[in-house]
């Protein structure tokens, strides 16, 4: 392994993407540095959310390449793509409501431990061991995130914050190199708000590399090594926070251009 | 929410080991346990068909197909070239394993209700080749000295020894898929049900899991056509129809599809309704049924198995 695909843990090359005749992404070109946290801003529209779609592996791209550790992923299936690393939340919060809060984290932990379908059936020792091992990590990953006390509650009966705070355990439990978290804070109230970021900060610090979408500038600027500004699908501006703030294409990009 | 107690398997198991006792106590039901084998053949593939349903989200219109295939494999095995009965209700469910997978996987890679479809098509296609492969099938007048089954010696001969056959391998494939369903594998089932999309991207192939159920529900359909092949002795194509895959599905609406209790209950009450209950409708029988699926959509749509939740609710207000 070379030092440069030890340092970035993925790199997009010509990233093209389009629905019909929109160009959502076009050629777009970056580095997630390993152990950073990188936010991706951009005004409604953007491509943001499209940019997680394909490097969680949604849809392919239309042309260029995705690559996690690297090897290229952008022809992978999505659950090919969680086994190899990376995790995500959704924007639109989805989690799986006809299950608890525990089970939910337990799900995340599908792509490090499985049994398979006769196993399950036969309720072999070695499925046992593997319920009970998924469940303690389920626990512990609860108790991180701070929503133990609610382990039996049916998901969509959790109040918004707490709901995004699952769906980060959720992503958490696959225990991805990358975990990329579309609009976080997004609907949330300044204590929540609070919360999250810390939560973000505090996955970071284990090692787990952070890749944010988020509209909410100050935790943006309160957390990110780096920050990557998206319009119309291309790259207007990369750098670290304090670059950002002071860049003119971002102020055009989002206040317009001044008369 | 999700638990299945042991209790309730062990009163359901209790009472099927001396429901033939009973019935016998009251002549009227005396011939009870006979259609309770129906309904135990039923059963298996309704506890398939409702994991595939009520937990992988898809809608099988082809399930006579698979039940009738294990039936004819079964009954053309024994009868053409003598083979011992067992070996050939392996190979039934051999070669529907094979042909679920077939007809599965295109449609299951897909978003979207294609499986009814395809199934849908699939079901007519094999009833028509039931009715034109005289030389194999018998054609429309079907097919009859299938043997009995036997093991070890011991016949299976007579209607109560049949029953306890039937229902101790429904019972073994209850807790067999009641198992599935607690596991991990059954959680990722939910996952599917809930959001596609979440499930995939925490690691849950989802095509492979539909095709994974698909499969293992046709199995068992497969595996209650010989059971059945073998009961009656005698089969024909019109066993298999597309009417009787529907059947199958109000089975599993009555009953309830996000509960495997539920199987068995609409199972058990459709097949007492058509063997039985419903004999002077005769012909009118099917407005019964559409009556049934009607009501339980619009009032009931967690079928019987959700009534005692909204009977609690009442109790709670």
């Amino acid at each position: 392994m070379s030092a440069d695909m030890d340092e970035n843990v993925l790199e997009l090359q010509g990233v093209v993407m389009t629905f019909g005749g929109l160009m959502a992404l076009s050629d777009l070109d970056f580095k997630v540095r390993r152990g950073m946290i990188k936010a991706i801003i951009g005004p409604n529209g953007a491509g943001k959310t499209t940019l997680f779609n394909v490097i969680t592996g949604s849809f392919p791209p239309t042309q260029g390449t995705v690559t996690f550790n690297g090897r290229p992923i952008q022809h992978l299936k999505a659950h090919k793509i969680a086994d190899r690393g990376i995790s995500r939340t959704f924007q639109t919060v989805e989690l799986f409501g006809n299950m608890t809060v525990l089970e939910n984290v337990m799900l995340g932990c599908y792509t490090r431990i499985r049994t398979s379908f006769i196993a399950s059936g036969f309720v072999l020792p070695q499925a046992r061991r593997k319920e009970k091992q998924i469940r303690e990590n389920a626990l512990k990953i609860l108790k991180f995130i701070g929503l133990a006390h609610k382990f039996k509650d049916p998901a969509d009966t959790l109040p918004l914050g707490e709901q995004k705070l699952l769906e980060i355990g959720r992503a958490l439990a696959s225990e991805p190199e990358l975990i990329c978290l579309d609009e976080p804070a997004a609907g949330l109230n300044e204590t929540e708000t609070y919360v999250a970021s810390s939560l973000i900060k505090a996955i970071n610090a284990k090692g787990t590399t952070v890749l944010l979408v988020e509209h909410d500038m100050k935790v943006v600027m309160n957390i990110s090594d780096e920050i990557l500004v998206l319009n119309y699908g291309q790259k207007i501006a990369e750098g670290l926070p304090e670059e950002i703030r002071n860049s003119p294409r971002v102020i055009e990009a989002y206040l317009g251009a001044e008369a | 929410m999700l638990r299945i107690a042991k209790i309730p398997i062990a009163v359901f198991a209790l009472f099927i080991l001396v429901f033939p006792w009973m019935a016998c106590q009251i002549p009227a039901i005396e011939h009870y346990p006979d259609i309770m084998v129906f309904a135990g053949i039923y059963c298996l593939i309704t506890i398939g068909l409702s994991l595939l349903m009520g937990y992988a989200g898809q809608i099988s219109i082809g399930h006579a197909a698979f039940f009738g295939i294990g039936a004819y494999i079964s009954g053309i095995l024994t009868v053409n070239y003598g083979m011992n009965p067992w070996a050939c209700m392996g190979i039934g469910m051999a070669v529907t394993a094979v042909v679920a997978a077939l007809v599965g996987t295109p449609s299951l890679k897909l978003k979207g209700h294609y499986l009814a479809m395809a199934t849908l098509a699939f079901g007519i296609i094999v009833f028509i080749i039931f009715n034109e492969e005289t030389q194999w099938t018998g054609g429309p007048d079907g097919m009859s000295g299938i043997p009995g089954l036997s093991l070890f010696g011991f016949e299976f001969d007579s209607v109560e020894r049949y029953y306890y056959l039937v229902w101790g391998i429904v019972i073994a494939a209850f807790i067999f898929t009641v198992n599935v369903i607690q596991s991990g594998t059954g959680r990722a089932l939910r996952a599917i049900h809930a959001s596609e999309s979440a499930a995939g991207a925490m690691g849950v192939d989802v095509a492979r899991f539909k095709i994974l159920v698909f499969v293992y529900s046709a199995v068992l359909a497969s595996l209650a056509g010989s059971f059945y092949a073998h009961y009656l002795n005698f089969i024909n194509p019109a066993t298999f129809d597309l009417f009787f895959s529907i059947k199958l599905l109000i089975m599993i609406a009555l009953g309830g599809m996000h509960n495997i209790w539920g199987a068995i209950v609409g199972t058990g009450l459709i097949t007492f309704l058509s063997n039985e209950w419903l004999q002077y409708f005769e012909e009118f029988e099917v407005i019964v049924y559409g009556a049934i699926l009607l009501f339980v959509t619009v009032i009931l749509p967690e079928g019987l198995a959700g009534v005692p939740g909204i009977v609690k609710g009442w109790f709670r207000r």
